[in-house]
């Protein structure tokens, strides 16, 4: 038990960390970074909560997809840091009072009515169970169709995300199959009848 | 046999309609020829059927006819209704007008003889001919209303029939003015009938009347009235309205703007009746308002008086008749307030045949005179015009009661019926009848004196062509000559000491001085005899005689006391400042008021407050919202934060 | 044995820190839409902690779903990024301020 706890601990201040640091990184590819290490570390949380298969999705699609898509922007793009600094300090004290009234507040729901302590024992699953095939059990029966629209919904995404960004280049050229297929003879072809010439002698 | 009479009844009214409306509508394609042809047919038709009816109600005893021809709709219970009620008051009602209109109709060719209007003119008096016969044959209030309304209409569409001259059309707005406020107490009037008895049948309310008398209505707090009083004061309104009475009388003189058929048509001999005939058929309500009688006393009292003392300053021909009449009809009124309603009636149908008799004699004489109205440029037509000349005397002996014409019946039986009177009032109006004859008098013999006597003040192309005028005006002036001459005889006996109107006029015991008047009555000859001692007909020849002295005599002394009396001459000369006082006080308020309304009222609360108020105040809601919208993220984040902050706030404060 | 409370305070601290994060970033949207991954992160923490302690799957699919749509809504959004960038070659939000009234 108390290894739970020690674990649990140490993953939580390594995920309040980095995202402490995401929020204050000077540079944008470092807040990218420590994206990452909060997405693992959360991760490894998941997984003290018996979620494996999201706690790998959640490493395979962020880290692995999202993530380097962040990255990728932030390296492609040309920015002026110290602009994009500005006010950093000024708005701090707003930000952090702010957030920690929110806390604060939370914090209060949480230990005044909200009734999290009365949940005190979860159920410990065996060795023998598969958090996947659980979810998969409930995704593909009652949770069909939000799951169909989720795929969807990915898809205009992926196309958003092309049409978006595409760039046609106006002096390129291309191949049309369709019309190589097509093409006839006449179209390509053309006889002309002309009277023989002679080559005149003396001219 | 009751079935034939129902379609009598229908086709009374309905044949002036039909001729109205064919040269109405149709006048361009039957032509002059056709429209009077159609419309005088109509008339006709209708005429002979009254007289049809009077025979079956009054010679042969026929019960009294009360049916429902169309019903229109049902509302709340209560009906509205056509419907005829045909008793021995409708009958003579429907033979009088049916009969003057007759006249008027064939008058009419030659008097409108080179108008282009000829065909509309024939098709409005057709349509006044149907108008006025459902006013009075109605047997609800719903279509005595339409009647009302309908004559006020054609009325207003015939005084304004020359259109394009603008003291005409002057004329017509004012007439409609001032009946819309006759019309308006008559119409609550008929709200308050409703409102007690919850019908608005003739039979329904009668029978119901002596259950409001007991009513009280509180229009002011605290001060009850008797229901039945307000009732009767409010319908006598309408009648003051229509029948020209002080102060709402403002608008006949001015209706002589009208052609002249009309004047005797509808402003001498029928539709301003119409207010004297509704009194005398609600006779059951006013008997119950001794109050009521007693304002319709004075105000008739007022009316005969004062306005024949206008007729003697005017040099309009036309208008001394008109207020002639306005004096005529002021004697009605008193009639109806003394409760000797038959006598009313009586003078009723009287003064239509000579008082039209005298408008188409003096539209004879305009005729001939080229359309001049004015009397001083009259003078020895007598010897030019001499049918005309003899007509108008018949007419003008009638109205001043000479004993033995027409008038002088009716005439005396309304003095001798005030006298008797016991209502509060009675002995102000007895006065003011008795001085009123005098009066009637002079300003009679002052017209027929200044215009068929002495001096030929016409210029000389005028008088070269003075001729008598034709048969179609000269035959109706006969023809209403020899009623207003011989019709008393026939008709005092039964009419006002007989049974002649049966259960159609109700009169207390205590108020029936007809009755009283009766004990005493010994024939038509003993009543004229008798008259011959009377003060009535001694002021009556008092007043030939000042005329005389006055116009043919001595015309020198008259224009000195106009001199010398000016301040009273010029108080009748303006009417005692009636349309002074109404153009500057109702009319002057009225634009006033509406001069305050479109200042304050449309330009500053509608347009300025409501309209472009409502735009001003979204431009400048929107010019306060565009600077929120910064058009950056973080202040769209922010405000999303700051709200989700509040949110959670309420919720663990809350 | 840890409580779930532990679970949902670490979730509100993440919140929290990501609230502050657009506050403190506001010029960056790079950062800007870190920290939105971040919240979603702290929601997402929550939803498997409510699972596991409540024995409920459901939870689970749920964050399965919105793992989807933050997928979608970062491709899209970098995408946008990308394009904005490439028109008015700047990232700086005080620079993108067309929609103002």
């Amino acid at each position: 038990m108390i290894t739970e706890k020690v674990m649990f601990f140490v993953f939580a201040s390594v995920l309040v960390f980095a995202a402490l640091r995401v929020i204050t990184a000077r540079n944008p590819v470092h807040s990218a970074l420590f994206l990452v290490l909060a997405f693992f570390s959360s991760s490894a949380l998941w997984i003290l909560l018996q979620a494996e298969f999201l706690a790998i999705t959640l490493v395979l699609v962020y880290v692995g997809a999202v993530m380097v898509l962040f990255l990728f922007v932030v390296m492609m793009l040309d920015i002026n840091l110290t602009k994009l600094r500005e006010g950093f300090i000024k708005y701090l004290p707003v930000g952090a009072t702010v957030a920690l009234l929110i806390i604060a507040e939370m914090i209060i729901v949480l230990n005044a009515n909200f009734g999290a302590n009365k949940i005190t024992s979860p159920m410990i699953h065996g060795p023998g169970y598969s958090n996947t095939a659980a979810i998969g059990g409930v995704m593909y029966t009652d949770y069909l169709y939000p799951f169909e629209i989720a795929a969807v919904i990915l898809l205009v995404a992926i196309i958003a995300a092309i049409v978006l960004t595409l760039r046609r280049k106006v002096g390129a050229k291309s191949q049309s199959p369709a019309a190589q297929v097509q093409v006839r003879k006449s179209d390509r072809l053309r006889v002309v009848k002309m009277p023989v010439e002679r080559k005149e002698i003396g001219q | 046999m009751a079935d034939n009479y129902r379609l009598v009844y229908l086709l009374i009214p309905l044949s002036p309609l039909i001729g109205a409306i064919v040269a109405g509508l149709f006048g361009r394609q039957i032509g002059r020829k056709g429209a009077h042809r159609v419309t005088i047919i109509g008339v006709g038709i209708s005429f002979l059927l009254s007289l049809l009816v009077f025979k079956h109600i009054i010679l042969d005893g026929a019960p009294v006819f009360n049916g429902t021809v169309y019903t229109w709709m049902i509302s709340g219970g209560i009906h509205f209704q056509i419907g005829f009620l045909i008793d021995s008051l409708t009958a003579l009602m429907l033979v009088v007008v049916t009969f003057v209109s007759l006249m008027v109709h064939i008058y009419t060719i030659g008097y409108m003889y080179d108008d282009p209007g000829y065909q509309r003119f024939f098709s409005y008096i057709a349509l006044f001919t149907f108008a006025m016969l459902m006013l009075v044959m109605a047997n609800n209030f719903m279509q005595l209303f339409f009647g009302w309304e309908a004559v006020g209409l054609v009325s207003y569409l015939l005084i304004g029939f020359w259109y394009t001259r603008e003291t005409a059309i002057y004329a017509n707005l004012k007439a409609f003015l001032v009946n819309r406020v006759g019309d308006f107490g008559f119409l609550l009037g008929i709200a308050g009938v409703v409102l007690y008895s919850g019908s608005l049948d003739y039979v329904d309310v009668f029978k119901a009347a002596p259950h409001i008398a007991q009513q009280h209505i509180e229009l002011f707090q605290g001060h009850p009235w008797s229901a039945i009083t307000v009732i009767c004061l409010l319908l006598f309104v309408g009648a003051m309205g229509k029948s020209a009475q002080v102060p709402l009388h403002v608008w006949l003189p001015d209706s002589m703007e009208g052609p002249t058929p009309i004047s005797a048509l509808i402003h001498a001999a029928t539709m301003v009746t119409a207010g004297i005939f509704m009194v005398a058929r609600m006779s059951p309500l006013f008997e119950l308002s001794t109050t009521a009688l007693s304002v319709v006393m004075v105000i008739g009292a007022i009316t005969a008086l004062f306005m024949g003392l206008l007729g003697v300053v005017q040099y309009d021909i036309k208008r001394v008749i008109a207020y002639s009449t306005l004096s005529q009809l002021g004697y009605m009124t008193v009639a109806l307030g003394a409760s000797a309603y038959a006598a009313g009636i009586f003078h009723l149908m009287t003064h239509a045949f000579f008082k039209a008799l005298l408008f188409l004699g003096a539209g004879s004489v305009i005729i001939a005179m080229h359309h001049e109205q004015d009397m001083r440029q009259m003078g020895g037509l007598r010897k030019y015009m001499p049918i005309t000349y003899w007509t108008t005397m018949i007419g003008g002996l009638a109205l001043i009661g000479f004993p033995g014409f027409a008038g002088f019946f009716s005439k005396d039986a309304i003095i001798e019926a005030v006298h008797e009177s016991t209502v509060p009032g009675a002995g102000f109006a007895y006065w003011a009848v008795l001085i009123s004859v005098f009066v009637t008098a002079l300003y009679t013999f002052r017209m027929i004196f200044m215009v068929f006597h002495g001096k030929e003040r016409m210029d000389e192309h005028t008088r070269s062509h003075l001729h008598e005028t034709p048969a179609v005006v000269t035959v109706p002036l006969i023809l209403l000559a020899v009623p207003s001459a011989l019709i008393g005889w026939f008709t005092v006996g039964p009419l006002l000491f007989g049974h002649y109107f049966g259960s159609a006029i109700y009169v207390l015991p205590a108020h029936d001085v007809l009755r009283e008047l009766g004990v005493g009555y010994h024939g038509a000859l003993a009543f004229v005899i008798h008259g011959f001692t009377q003060a009535p007909f001694l002021l009556a020849m008092l007043g030939v005689a000042t005329a005389w002295y006055f116009t043919l005599q001595r015309p020198d002394i008259a224009e000195a006391m106009k001199h010398r009396l000016g301040w009273i001459y010029q108080i009748l000369v303006n009417k005692y400042g009636f349309d002074r006082f109404n153009e500057i006080f109702f009319a002057g308020g009225g634009r006033g008021i509406g001069r305050i309304f479109w200042r304050v009222g449309d330009v500053r609360l509608i347009d300025g407050l409501l309209v472009n108020g409502t735009a001003r105040t979204v431009g400048w809601m929107s010019g306060v919202m565009r600077r929120i919208q910064s058009g950056y993220l973080y202040h769209y984040a922010f405000a999303m934060i700051i709200g989700l902050l509040v949110l959670l706030t309420w919720i663990v404060f809350g | 044995m840890i409580p779930l409370s532990y679970y949902l305070i670490l979730g509100a601290i993440l919140f929290c820190l990501s609230v502050a994060g657009i506050f403190i970033n506001r010029k960056n949207v790079i950062i800007l839409l870190m920290s939105i991954e971040l919240m979603l992160l702290a929601v997402n923490m929550n939803f498997i902690a409510f699972s596991h302690y409540m024995n409920d799957i459901a939870g689970q699919v749920f964050v399965f779903f919105i793992l989807t749509v933050a997928a979608a809504e970062a491709a899209i959004g970098l995408a946008i990024l990308v394009v904005l960038y490439r028109n008015k070659s700047t990232i700086n939000v005080d620079d993108l301020d067309s929609m103002k009234g």
